[in-house]
């Protein structure tokens, strides 16, 4: 039990220390080019062949999990959210979902106590919507953030999105929100699963790799920007060398930043082949991303196929002098 | 067996707390426990529909009789499903264990089984899936130990019977899909984890001869048509004794406005007959006042579809019957009676399968001139949007008095909730018949709603303590209104749950009965030339009628 997470811990660890020593031996251009590339090559391609992969599949059936009132008769009041019957409904349920996480704000936590009235008791759990929706807003503005590495000017918006995200101005170099909430949603979300016997007994070691990975991340990060200070031009310098295609390996980087590129590499690259892949396919989910309008709109299942039925002639045939004897109207009288 | 747990010894198993360990180590010690599974489906009712490996066969024992080469058979269906069903492939991929679902089942919660978890009964599947269908779980199987680390596992015989055993204990209520953020809907998972095991001959019986009785009879009771006949008469005699009105019914009558098809479990038990007297009354009433011309068949006497619960293939045969009969009589569009799945069926799937019902009409109330444009490619309605139109139009006499005498809560049936969203009408044909309704708590209703612990085809009498132990969630609801507000009654619109409710109530709460909401409209609709009633459609006196001790 412990292995599923302590072996995911120590592959971190070691993926850290391969680029942190291997960089330092002379395979900056190994760990600071080839990996990126190819990390990023892999991203895009297994992001889209897995997409493409699930938009290959038919959707046979129009099968909406219908989460309120439906429409039908004109008096009765509609859930146009919850049970969508146009598109623009069903945009207004997805938008709610992919970026507020509806169906997750919905959570209880069920309790039973044997002892006094034998009762199942419900309660909002919000603390996984909560840490949730901290960890994937505050990994964006992460990500969004470090596109001042890879452009020159720096655009505005980015630079508003530093200003905001370091508002509380304090220390010097200023404090991001991001840098203190991304870890900390990530820590929860981890105890969940390390405290929380249910979540514990069904997660997996593809469940915590990607939470060490991103602490570890944020860890090489935060430690660059805050405590040991790297060579911030040199590593624009190679970022925008990425960028425009013409790599260069300025020296005096330091192994630190190639740790955290290496597990950024990583990140990418595992992305397209694990559950992380929730991000593409939210989207596509047929329970969601439908109207419940099946009965007013034909769907077409593109594979419907014919199927031997039994019909009401085989049935006659089979009970006919019954029917007759029962009064029942028959096509044929014998 | 229920029979031999009490309530209280099944309340002293239940604890939410997982095991220690992994849950894949325990696949091997999985026992297939009397009380918590169905019998094995019989040879012929495979055979009827011409279904793959029939053969007897018992899952308590070893050898479970199936061909040699059944990993192929599942890994190529398994294949075939991927292309098929985006819902499938996505639903295999995206799952991130979050566990929001884990206490959303009622299973889960009546038994404590961490398997009854819907995200561990999908990964199941799933733990297999990512072993023969991903790339990285093909290159994790090369690595000592890493078919582990992915949490993915092969093929073996004790997967199969595991499979087996746990989606026999879902009943494809579909509550944890609503909280999943990505919608994940654990019902497709069990419906194509059955399909995969019917391609082995592994359905059960109470699933299996139901399907081989529609078939061939045209309802799942086998019931033959000359006794469906009777009963329906039967019951005009018994509403002549009480209302001193015949309200005999059409059968197969070609030409008729409305074809009517209720699920069967009506015509043949308690308290389903009383909601089949409320159809008789209701159709009687509207032909007398309106003239409006509603049959029966006995063809097309079947509502339900444990088809559904088998594979998609048997619900499309099944299902076939309703348009071919509408077709053949000629009537203008189909009303449907209360029913759960039946109408998850009809809703989400009938036009698709066995459409375009281009033979039919756009379906109109002739009476109120409502067109039910939400029904408008199906033309199929259901019997609480209809009635509930005929009531707001002020079109039915009703005498709510004569249900006084039921304090009433409402039991959202899980397909009709989910899979539809018919939350609003049949409170309103409640509210309109009956004075004294109280909803039971909100996390247990609408689309929160609670299964019965009976539905997919689990109704059945030997896995009696799997169904008590899904009904709990309910029951305790249930029990809270009741003592709160004295509920004596449970109302609902599903044939199953008429049947699996009464049991639930009778081991749970057993001061509460269960009626359909059409047994209600029949006690309060009053007809036209009846005589005084002094007893409602249960033969007990009405209130105020009561003898005087």
């Amino acid at each position: 039990m412990t292995q599923k997470y302590l072996i995911p811990l120590i592959a971190v660890f070691l993926l850290f220390l391969v680029a942190y020593t291997g960089a330092g031996a002379g395979l900056g251009w190994f760990f600071g080019i080839v990996v990126p590339y190819l990390a990023v090559l892999a991203f895009l391609v297994g992001f889209v062949v897995k997409v493409m992969g699930w938009a290959a599949s038919a959707v046979p059936f129009r099968i909406p999990t219908t989460c309120g009132q439906q429409k039908s008769l004109p008096w009765i009041k509609q859930n146009r959210i919850d049970n969508p019957d146009t598109s623009s409904n069903v945009f207004l349920r997805m938008l709610l979902e992919i970026f507020i996480f509806r169906s997750l704000f919905r959570n209880t936590k069920a309790a039973f106590n044997r002892n006094a009235a034998n009762r199942i008791t419900y309660s909002w759990e919000i603390f996984l919507w909560v840490a949730a929706l901290a960890f994937h807003y505050a990994f964006l503005v992460v990500l969004l953030r470090h596109f001042r590495f890879f452009t020159a000017p720096v655009p505005g918006a980015v630079q508003f999105l530093e200003a905001l995200d370091g508002i509380v101005q304090l220390g010097l170099p200023g404090l991001f929100l991001s840098g203190v909430v991304l870890p900390a949603a990530v820590l929860f979300l981890l105890a969940r699963r390390l405290f929380d016997a249910k979540v514990r007994y069904i997660s997996q070691g593809s469940d915590y790799f990607p939470l060490f990975l991103i602490l570890g991340i944020a860890a090489t990060g935060i430690s660059m920007r805050y405590f040991t200070k790297v060579d911030v031009t040199g590593i624009k310098e190679m970022t925008m060398g990425l960028v425009t295609f013409s790599p260069v390996i300025p020296d005096g980087i330091g192994g630190l930043f190639y740790g955290h590129l290496f597990l950024v590499s990583i990140l990418f690259a595992y992305f397209p082949a694990s559950k992380l892949m929730h991000l593409g396919g939210v989207f596509l989910s047929p329970t969601r991303n439908m109207a419940n309008n099946n009965r007013a709109q034909r769907h077409e299942n593109p594979w419907n196929y014919d199927v031997p039925i039994h019909t009401y002639e085989d049935y006659e045939d089979h009970f006919r002098d019954k029917m007759i004897e029962a009064g029942l109207p028959v096509e044929k009288k014998e | 067996m229920a029979d031999e747990l009490t309530p209280d010894e099944l309340l002293d198993k239940i604890d939410y707390g997982a095991p220690s360990g992994d849950w894949m180590d325990t696949t091997k010690s999985v026992q297939i426990r009397p009380g918590m599974y169905c019998y094995a489906a019989k040879a012929e009712s495979v055979e009827t529909l011409g279904l793959p490996n029939a053969r007897p066969w018992n899952p308590v024992e070893e050898d479970w009789k199936l061909p040699d080469n059944w990993q192929q058979i599942i890994h190529e269906g398994i294949k075939e499903r991927l292309e098929r069903f985006r819902t499938f492939k996505i639903f295999m991929d995206v799952c991130v264990r979050c566990g929001a679902c884990a206490d959303k089942c009622h299973f889960f919660l009546g038994t404590g089984d961490p398997k009854n978890m819907p995200v561990l009964r999908a990964e199941l599947l799933r733990s297999i899936y990512r072993n023969d269908f991903t790339t990285a779980g093909k290159i994790l199987q090369k690595i000592p130990g890493g078919q582990r680390l992915g949490g993915n596992r092969p093929l073996t015989l004790d997967a199969l019977k595991e499979m087996w055993y746990y989606f026999f204990q879902c009943t494809e209520c579909r509550r944890c899909s609503v909280f999943c953020p990505y919608g994940i809907d654990t019902a497709e998972i069990t419906i194509i984890g059955r399909e995969l095991l019917n391609l082995l001959g592994l359905n059960i019986d109470w699933i299996a001869t139901p399907v081989s009785n529609c078939y061939t009879t045209g309802n799942h009771l086998g019931i033959q048509p000359h006794a469906f006949k009777d009963m329906l008469e039967f019951f005009v005699e018994d509403i002549e004794d009480i209302t001193g009105v015949d309200c005999t019914p059409n059968f197969q009558k070609k030409g008729a406005d409305i074809l009517f098809i209720t699920p069967s479990g009506d015509v043949f038990a308690d308290p389903g007959t009383y909601t089949c007297q409320g159809y008789l009354i209701l159709f009687q009433y509207l032909k007398e006042k309106y003239g409006l011309d509603v049959t029966w068949s006995t063809y097309a006497s079947e509502g339900g579809n444990f088809g559904f619960f088998t594979s998609h293939e048997t619900m499309k045969r099944l299902n076939a019957k309703m348009y071919y009969e509408a077709k053949r009589l000629g009537v203008k569009w189909i009303l449907g009676g209360e029913c759960g799945h039946m109408w998850r069926v009809i809703h989400q799937y009938m036009d698709t399968m066995n459409g375009p019902a281009d033979f039919l009409e756009v379906p109109v109330n002739p009476i109120t001139g409502t067109r039910f444009d939400n029904a408008a490619s199906t033309k199929m309605v259901h019997i609480t949007e209809f009635t509930a139109d005929l009531i707001k139009h002020g079109k039915l006499e009703l005498d709510k008095g004569r249900n006084a005498n039921r304090i009433l809560t409402f039991h959202d049936s899980c397909n009709p909730a989910r899979g539809m969203g018919l939350l609003d009408e049949p409170r309103y044909v409640i509210n309109n018949v009956c004075d004294n309704f109280y909803e039971m708590p909100p996390n247990t209703i609408r689309e929160n709603t609670f299964c019965c612990g009976s539905g997919a085809g689990l109704n059945a009498g030997e896995n009696m303590e799997l169904r008590m132990a899904g009904a709990l969630p309910r029951a305790t609801a249930l029990k809270h209104v009741h003592e709160k507000y004295g509920v004596n009654t449970l109302g609902t619109i599903c044939a199953i749950d008429r049947a699996a409710l009464s049991t639930l109530c009778e081991y749970w709460v057993p001061e509460v009965e269960v009626a359909g909401i059409h047994e209600l409209v029949g006690n309060a609709l009053i007809l036209p030339g009846e005589k005084e009633r002094t007893e409602d459609l249960r033969m007990e006196p009405l209130p105020g009628c009561e003898e005087e001790e």
